[in-house]
């Protein structure tokens, strides 16, 4: 398979994962900014939002300090500006598409192709509450769409192996990110840990990656900060756990090398950082600190993205 | 003008032959039902548009070409006769340019004036003494003829360099037998969907000495923006081969590879949809990021084949056009069995000044200039129009041939106004492989829809029909 078609595979199906990412984002963002007033008004949700999405530098860049709730959707959902937006990600996804149309099954393209056309139906000014929750359930909506498509219709070889590798390393990115929304929405000083407000905070994010249903059938157990993070972090039944994504990681790199007959960097990379997932306790997670175990994973889980690139995608 | 030849009926009224199962349906068949699989065949083409090829890529608009139901209709026996013209044209061609670029007999014969290929913006000077695999240069080659009546078919145009609209005439096939298959059940239609099969068969007998036992082929693109991409994907799909873009593809040690998941794989036959200013950025146009660098001396070593070959061009502008058949006697020893339109060179002072006295007679047209661009229509022009081409003739003669304007076919046409004749043209596709010549029975008919129109170009309204060879039971 040529390296471009297998490259564009790759990045198509880790687009159409971070614009679903991205409206899970705005989604939780807007649950916990519309808490009231009188929970301690804290206005650093969407600041939140620009760092959970890593980018507050481009925001900067182009609105300077005004970071209100306006700026922050127009930016991680519209803007042309910014690399990543929704729009951005629906619009890359279509044109990787068009370029390995041949590599893809039909419904996978009017998939990405009538999404791309309904995007333009959103205004991007002053969108009311009620038309950002129809343009995010949309956009979750596509990407779903598109997984199914990608899992109902194409054969198994290596071009699903590469799109599916390129979904789990966004996806456990992503979810490292959301998980790391909580570290950057402070408290406000007249709130305590395991208080409302923070109860609140943990279960918007359980919400927002839709397992708080999940989690109640997991653990039985009202919200607290270790469950949750266990549930995305360590729980391989959760999906979209970082050991769920790792296993389907290393699965499918190890799929694609026994197709061609030879291992490398990518497949030991995968299966050490699974390995570790493994030997991970919630105890040791928290007494390290959360936010620095998602750190170190968030640089691991790229390392692995730039090992893919060289060993199969130049 | 006189009233042009109309396919399906004679001036008597009487219907010919070949059209004989098509007109008894045409009458039977309620104007509703027709409208209605018109706009059912347009669905499907929006859709398989939409799916395949989205034009203008700012607002995904599909430019969708329009297409009429109603099948161009040629007997067998007249397909027959038209395809050994389209033989012998080919070969001619490629005789032509093999001389061209080595012993150049033909200059030297005075058949062919000598700045008609030096001066020539498509001769590449880079080919001269230069060996082809097989010594082929046009494998792919489009003919566009017209008919003036049941005897007579004229070549147009010759397209020796990247013909496209190939996968047009498979998809109007694929469109018509599902929805008029009862029309397919009451005419022995013969089949043109085994063209990728021949394409591939030829493009594989094209390898290079020195390749594998089994060659690796590909079609090489400009990319997603060129305007003809789908049609590049599209036959990538049918032929079964990897669709590369010049990046995708690097020269080492005069062998062109391309670049796998796996490393890097040899590539033998680079079925190019990308003109030649553009294939190699180290010998043709620097800027070129569309190309491959040094793809020209892998190709001068003799271990690639490049369909067409560099520097056809030369072979297939309207100047070069009106000495075809004189270069087919001259090569084959044969008189033309297709006729060209009688063409006046302007660059020959007595051919300039009929020219200039029948202006608004004729069709004048730039030497290079093509998609029905920059020519005047004489008896459809008005004054300014004609005196701005006096002009121009006068400043630079060269540049310019003239023809008379043709009553070309006509065919029967579903319009909004109901079913009309409408004229059309004809684009077989020719196949030259080493071992054989293909020929799928049928080609791309083009029509204008516009009435009493000559302009079956699809940028200007041209719309296209299946073309349908009859088999004789």
């Amino acid at each position: 398979m040529l390296s471009r078609t297998a490259d564009n595979l790759y990045w198509l199906s880790r687009y159409m994962e971070r614009a679903d990412c991205l409206a899970r984002i705005l989604d939780v963002t807007q649950r916990l900014a519309q808490l009231p007033a009188a929970y301690g008004g804290s206005t650093n949700e969407w600041r939140s939002a620009l760092l959970t999405a890593g980018c507050a530098e481009q925001f900067k860049l182009v609105y300077g300090d005004d970071i209100s709730e306006q700026n922050v959707i127009a930016f991680l959902a519209f803007s042309p500006e910014n690399p990543s937006s929704i729009r951005n990600c629906f619009e890359i996804a279509r044109t990787n598409a068009r370029s390995v149309r041949t590599a893809l099954t039909m419904e996978m393209w009017e998939t990405i192709n009538s999404s791309w056309l309904e995007l333009k139906r959103y205004s991007t000014k002053n969108m009311t509450h009620e038309e950002l929750a129809r343009f995010m359930a949309f956009v979750k909506e596509t990407s779903l769409r598109f997984d199914g498509a990608a899992y109902r219709t194409m054969l198994r070889n290596d071009a699903f192996w590469f799109s599916r590798v390129g979904m789990y390393v966004e996806r456990a990115d992503n979810t490292a990110r959301i998980l790391d929304v909580k570290y950057h929405v402070l408290l406000p000083d007249s709130e305590h840990i395991g208080g409302p407000l923070d109860y609140f905070q943990w279960a918007s994010i359980l919400r927002s990656v839709s397992a708080l249903t999940s989690f109640h059938w997991v653990y039985r157990e009202s919200v607290k900060p270790w469950l949750v993070a266990d549930l995305l972090i360590l729980n391989a039944q959760m999906p979209r756990s970082l050991t769920s994504c790792y296993q389907n990681i290393t699965r499918y790199l190890d799929d694609i090398a026994n197709f061609y007959g030879r291992q490398g960097g990518s497949q030991r990379l995968a299966r050490s950082t699974l390995t570790r997932l493994g030997n991970s306790r919630m105890e040791d997670i928290f007494q390290t600190g959360l936010h620095e175990y998602i750190d170190t994973f968030v640089t691991e889980n790229n390392r692995l993205g730039s090992i893919v690139n060289e060993q199969y995608l130049l | 003008m006189s009233v042009a030849f109309d396919e399906m009926t004679n001036a008597d009224g009487s219907i010919r032959p070949a059209y004989a199962a098509l007109s008894r349906w045409l009458s039977n068949v309620p104007p509703d039902v027709l409208d209605y699989r018109r706009r059912e065949a347009e669905f499907i083409f929006r859709r398989i548009g939409i799916t395949f090829a989205v034009y203008g890529e700012s607002d995904a608009q599909e430019r969708l070409i329009p297409f009429d139901i109603i099948p161009r209709i040629l007997a067998g026996s007249e397909w027959r006769r038209l395809a050994l013209g389209l033989e012998q044209r080919t070969k001619a061609l490629n005789l032509y340019l093999k001389d061209i670029y080595s012993r150049r007999e033909v200059l030297k014969a005075g058949v062919v004036p000598e700045d008609l290929v030096y001066q020539n913006p498509a001769f590449r000077p880079e080919m001269n003494g230069q060996k082809v695999p097989h010594d082929l240069y046009v494998h792919i080659a489009g003919i566009d003829v017209v008919r003036v009546d049941s005897e007579t078919f004229y070549v147009l145009e010759d397209n020796a360099r990247t013909p496209s609209g190939v996968s047009y005439m498979l998809e109007n096939r694929e469109i018509m037998m599902r929805l008029f298959p009862e029309l397919f059940a009451d005419n022995r239609v013969a089949p043109v969907e085994n063209y990728t099969d021949e394409l591939l068969a030829t493009l594989k007998s094209l390898a290079p000495g020195t390749s594998n036992s089994d060659p690796a082929v590909v079609v090489l693109t400009p990319g997603i923006y060129n305007s003809a991409y789908y049609e590049h994907s599209f036959l990538a799909d049918k032929l079964g081969v990897e669709l590369v873009e010049g990046r995708d593809l690097f020269v080492r040690n005069d062998v062109v590879y391309m670049r796998t998941t796996e490393g890097p794989r040899r590539v033998d036959v680079i079925y190019r949809r990308l003109d030649d200013d553009f294939i190699d950025p180290l010998t043709f146009r620097p800027d070129s990021t569309l190309g491959v660098p040094g793809l020209m001396s892998a190709y001068n070593a003799g271990n690639v084949t490049l369909t067409n070959a560099v520097g056809t061009g030369v072979a297939d502008d309207k100047a070069v056009y009106s000495y075809m058949p004189d270069i087919i006697r001259f090569y084959l020893g044969e008189e033309p069995l297709l006729k060209n339109v009688p063409t006046w060179r302007c660059r020959e002072p007595d051919h300039l000044k009929y020219v200039l006295d029948h202006l608004n007679e004729l069709v004048v047209k730039e030497v290079h200039g093509s998609g029905g661009y920059g020519m005047l229509i004489g008896p459809r022009a008005d004054k300014a129009q004609i005196e701005l081409f006096r002009a121009k003739l006068k400043q630079d003669p060269n540049n310019f041939i003239a023809q008379p304007t043709l009553a070309l076919s006509t065919c029967p046409t579903f319009v909004e106004e109901g079913i009309a004749p409408r004229h059309v043209d004809l684009r077989p596709f020719v196949l030259t492989g080493s071992d054989k010549v293909r020929i799928v029975p049928g080609g791309l008919t083009r029509v204008a829809l516009e009435a009493g129109s000559l302009v079956v170009n699809s940028s200007q309204g041209g719309g296209t029909k299946d073309t349908w060879v009859l088999e004789e039971s």
